[in-house]
């Protein structure tokens, strides 16, 4: 960012609703299906077809409502009107004065939080193909529209213009999209386009207010849309600089090339005549809906991110990372167990953000218990780190109790008496290193550890080998 | 012969309900063409219905209520396979890949839907002269017209070629060519009918409902009509009411409210009926009063920004891309244009830019926002005058039918035939028309009564005391 | 409020996909100038405070469960449309957007 100027950043995000039917008609809502089998009169906007409200897209987006601490009210339909052959109608069905959620906020993991303005629900439109040289819309001579995806029902989340970097919006993006896969209400698949990012971006200097922002369209991944909004940021601030003016448009970002360019100038004649949709009645959901909801839905990312956060004193970058881990993969019963247990909740995390995280759905054979089990052999010195993810693998590639891989990978024996005599041979034969060590080097502690283990092919536990060198000590 | 009497021998295998449908199908081809009722006779259709109607008598199955009973559809119904139009070039040939609830409802109780009938285009009309297939002609004078814009089905029930018709009533588009034509025609609750398959003019408004030679017959075709629908939201929860069995409940004990400004700029001999009605009500034992309501003065401005406003966005999908006409064109905007230039006619027009206006940025709140503010005004003056009397009687068109070209020139006095029908609308209640009396040229009366949502068969009931009284 | 111009005329055929000669477009302006001019009554009209009604009837909630149902054969869809290819709509290149 250049120097006495501030960026002003807004997101729209379109989330894909993953009901089994689509928002007012019961054709399947199925990515990738053969074109235009999953359409009905309703969905091709058939004459005399009439729109029925999906109750479960009403619940998502009640979920998403209050994943997101809004205010979920009444709220009514209304018709966009505008001409576009993807839209069967020549109107989109969509929220307008009304909306079912208003006013919540998304905190992020920076500790910053950002303003949502409204979420409401809305149907999707048809799907394009532009044939011609470039595969483009620009110079494509004919273009094939299939409406498989036409009603497929969408929650818009427009965010408040709180966001002041490209880091931070991508930094919302991905957390909104970790609390839109939580409640079950999207698969936050952006390559599939089924999570769908606008960015409106302007810029200002500090204390100044907003200037005229642009829309930025095109943004399918968290790199596009971080690369775009800084992209952005400096065209707008190079224009003003050089004593132009920002022109309110929508522009689209190339990948490739790295650069926005205008796709249509906001006209004023952008007219959409909204209204009341008449073929649908007011959406009011009552207290014991709301609540039925509100109880059904899990803890949010958030609210789990806390929870794992607080087992650790002044975490290390490493460690949030790995709490990400943890979080996207859903692993957090691991850390919770082993901190329960009153063990070393840095070392569940490693174990869980490495070891676990790593086995395609091995978490599914590993039970909390089990984990547990194998952190507090190691904690006792009963196995070695090596042995412990030894152990941790055979449960997540086989399940069982650790006791059980243990005892099958001969890792019982090394018991003290054991190991007593192993350390005694080795200072035995390293007669001047015991002495040095003896005198207080205790530096030498890892060379001793190192020969023992060489004679038990890694099967001590080097905390067991110091307090065994210590005692020889006296 | 009625619809009733019809179905009960039908039932009783007294007569065939394929001989039913050839008398039905011998007046149509002894006057179509004279009359142009009729847009496509479905004949292959009706006798496979029909067949199947009498197979099931003879196998000692019950077919129906309305087993064998020949029906006449109005165009802007979908039927699967069948071509259906709206009266419009736009969707000439289409034929749609699925079929009206109402239509489904009717073959169910045995009825034999024989054809389609013509229509102001889209419905936007009160002669049937806007359709883009010629205007109907009204079967008791055909140098007239049946009204509009369900011209066609009630031309097809006073001219015997069906006994009950389907039509649409989005602001007097039943009752005044029912008016017209001399026959009963009812305009139902907002709700009671499913609006699925019927192509839309004002979502709002629109309702579905029955043409009939009788008050009886127009009973039966409601009960089997009406009814919860899932695939339509503003379909009303409730089963369908029991109509027939209140035919006779009569009028006594009724309070009824002769409207001023329901005959205000009626012809003389219109007014004349409507005060005989009253008097032949009186005489049944309802005890009627003069009120005014002069809210109901606003319906025709009201109604002239909200239909409009409501149609210019259902006929927006009409845009050559997925059925239908199109005309070529070698960019999307310009064929778009051009389709719809080509293929809407100039009433049509008229009314998708007038809505197109009233919506827009800048006058919304003037024209639509204050349209719907006067839709509460007039709901709640006619819930007022409801606690006084039980049922408003008024005219149902200003005149008796008019002449062709009378008054295509000027929409606006055009528009003032729905002046006495469109309040129900705006208020989604319940009117009946049942014919009374005749005035100038000999020509039927129509005279009109209203009454709150869901009392139909308190409607039913006393318009049966004006059919016998007349 | 009846001063409907030439342009709004023009404009509003405009957003509805219609095309008006010079003389359709005096005859039209005209005509709905007179229509809005008939409208005028609601305009004088003090409805400050009065609700809009854009349903005659206060039903709500009304809604259906997620059950996938029929949809309908491709094969019936396209052959009523007017230019079909590979299973698609088929319409001429778009205009007016770079995208
Ligand atoms: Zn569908």
């Amino acid at each position: 960012m250049t120097a006495g100027w501030e960026m002003v950043v807004g997101l729209e995000v379109h989330t894909e609703l993953r009901t089994a039917t689509k928002l007012f008609c019961s054709c399947a809502n199925e990515f990738g299906a053969a074109p235009n089998t999953h359409v009905c009169p309703v969905c091709l906007g058939l004459p005399g077809s009439l729109p029925v409200l999906n109750e479960r897209a009403v619940e998502m987006a009640m979920s998403i409502g209050f994943a997101l601490h809004c205010t979920v009210a009444p709220s009514t339909f209304h018709r966009k009107n505008y001409f576009y052959p993807d839209m069967p109608k020549n109107f989109q069905i969509s929220q307008y004065d009304l909306p079912i959620n208003s006013s919540g906020y998304l905190d992020l993991p920076d500790g910053s939080r950002v303003g949502i303005e409204r979420a409401h629900l809305e149907e999707d439109t048809g799907k394009s193909t532009h044939l011609g040289t470039s595969g483009r819309l620009h110079g494509a001579q004919r273009s094939l529209v299939d409406y498989n995806r036409a009603g497929v029902p969408l929650v818009e989340i427009v965010s408040a213009p709180d966001i002041r970097s490209a880091a931070q919006a991508r930094l919302y993006v991905a957390e909104l999209r970790r609390v839109l896969i939580a409640t079950g209400a999207s698969d936050g698949r952006m390559e599939e386009g089924s999570l769908r990012v606008d960015a409106n971006v302007s810029v200002r200097r500090p204390g100044e207010p907003f200037g005229t922002r642009c829309e930025i369209k095109n943004l399918n991944s968290l790199r596009s849309l971080q690369r775009a909004i800084d992209y952005e940021a400096d065209r707008q601030i190079e224009l003003i600089e050089d004593g132009g003016a920002v022109r309110q448009e929508t522009r689209h970002w190339d990948e490739t090339t790295g650069v926005t360019s205008t796709m249509r100038v906001k006209e004023e004649a952008e007219d959409y005549r909204y209204f009341r949709e008449p073929d649908l009645v007011d959406l009011a959901p009552d207290e014991a809906w709301r609540d039925r909801v509100a109880a059904a839905l899990p803890p949010m990312p958030g609210v789990r991110r806390t929870a794992l956060l607080q087992h650790l004193e002044d975490p290390t970058d490493a460690q949030r990372e790995s709490v990400e881990v943890v979080l996207d993969l859903d692993l957090d019963r691991y850390v919770h167990g082993a901190a329960e247990a009153g063990l070393d909740a840095a070392t569940a995390l490693a174990r869980t953000a490495n070891e676990v995280a790593a086995a395609e759905e091995g978490a599914e054979r590993l039970t909390v218990e089990a984990f547990v089990g194998t952190l507090r052999l190691e904690a006792s010195g009963q196995l070695s780190a090596t042995q412990a993810k030894t152990v941790l693998a055979d449960l997540l590639a086989e399940g069982g109790a650790p006791e059980d891989v243990v005892a099958r990978r001969g890792f019982t024996q090394l018991a003290s008496d054991a190991l007593g005599g192993v350390v005694d041979e080795v200072i035995a034969a390293n007669g001047d290193e015991w002495a040095r060590y003896r005198d207080g080097d205790d530096k030498l502690a890892q060379f001793f550890i190192g020969q023992v283990m060489a004679r038990t092919r890694g099967q001590a536990n080097g905390k067991a080998v110091v307090e065994i060198l210590r005692s020889r000590r006296g | 012969m009625n619809a009733i009497d019809l179905a009960a021998r039908v039932r009783r295998g007294e007569v065939t309900a394929s001989t039913a449908l050839a008398e039905s199908l011998s007046a149509i081809d002894a006057r179509n063409d004279e009359l142009n009722v009729f847009l496509h006779v479905d004949r292959d259709g009706a006798e496979a219905r029909a067949r199947a109607v009498d197979d099931a008598v003879a196998a000692g199955r019950d077919p129906g209520p309305l087993a064998g009973v020949p029906v006449a559809l109005k165009d802007n119904l979908c039927t699967r396979g069948v071509p259906t139009t709206a009266s419009s070039r736009i969707l000439e040939g289409w034929r749609p890949p699925y079929t009206a609830t109402v239509v489904e409802r009717l073959v169910a109780a045995g009825a034999v839907p024989v054809g389609k009938t013509n229509l102001d285009e889209f419905a936007m009309g009160s002669s049937t002269e806007t359709s883009a297939f010629g205007p109907t002609r009204n079967p008791l004078d055909p140098e007239r017209v049946p009204g509009g814009s369900s011209g066609g089905s009630a031309a097809s029930v006073a001219a015997g070629m069906a006994s009950l018709a389907l039509g649409s009533d989005t602001g007097g588009s039943i009752r005044q060519p029912a008016a017209l034509c001399g026959i009963v025609g009812v305009k139902p609750t907002y709700g009671l009918v499913s609006r699925y398959g019927l192509i839309a003019f004002a979502s709002s408004l629109d309702q579905i409902g029955p043409f009939a030679r009788s008050v009886a017959d127009a009973a039966l075709c409601l009960e089997v009509i009406a009814g919860h629908d899932p695939r339509d939201t503003t379909s009303l929860p409730e089963p369908a009411p029991s109509l027939v069995s209140h035919l006779d409940d009569g009028v006594a004990g009724r309070r009824v409210g002769l409207v001023s400004e329901l005959v205000e700029g009626a012809d003389a001999d219109v007014v004349a009926q409507v005060e005989r009605a009253a008097a032949a009500l009186e005489a049944a034992g309802a005890r009627v009063v003069r009120l005014s309501i002069p809210e109901l003065r606003l319906g025709l401005s009201a109604y002239y920004l909200i239909a409009p406003a409501e149609a210019s966005s259902n006929l927006a999908r009409y845009d050559g891309v997925r059925y239908g006409r199109r005309v070529a064109a070698d960019e999307l905007g310009a064929m778009n244009e051009a389709t719809r230039t080509l293929g809407f006619g100039d009433e049509v027009k008229r009314r998708i830019m007038l809505g197109t206006y009233a919506l827009s940025a800048g006058y919304y709140d003037a024209y639509y926002g204050q349209a719907l503010k006067v839709r509460t005004r007039m709901i709640e003056a006619f819930r007022q005058a409801y606690e006084q009397v039980d049922l408003l009687l008024g005219a149902t068109a200003p005149s008796v039918a008019f002449r062709f070209g009378e008054k295509t020139a000027n929409p606006l006095a055009m528009y003032l035939s729905d002046v006495f029908t469109i309040p129900t609308n705006l208020a989604g209640e319940a009117a009946v028309s049942v014919p009374f009396g005749t005035g100038a040229a000999g020509l039927p009366i129509g005279v009109q009564l209203l009454g709150p949502g869901r009392s139909e068969a308190r409607l039913l009931a006393a318009a049966r005391v004006l059919e016998v009284a007349s | 409020m009846s001063g409907l111009s030439r342009d709004e005329v023009a404009h509003v055929a405009h957003l509805a996909r219609l095309h008006l000669s010079e003389d359709e477009l005096t005859t039209f302006t005209e005509q709905l100038g007179q229509v809005l001019a008939h409208a005028a009554d609601l305009q004088s009209l003090d409805l400050t405070g009065v609700p809009p009604t854009a349903h005659p009837f206060d039903l709500r909630n009304v809604v259906r469960p997620d059950v996938v149902g029929e949809s309908l054969d491709p094969a019936e869809v396209l052959a009523e449309a007017p230019d079909a290819e590979d299973g698609r709509f088929a319409v001429p290149r778009i205009l007016g957007e770079d995208l």
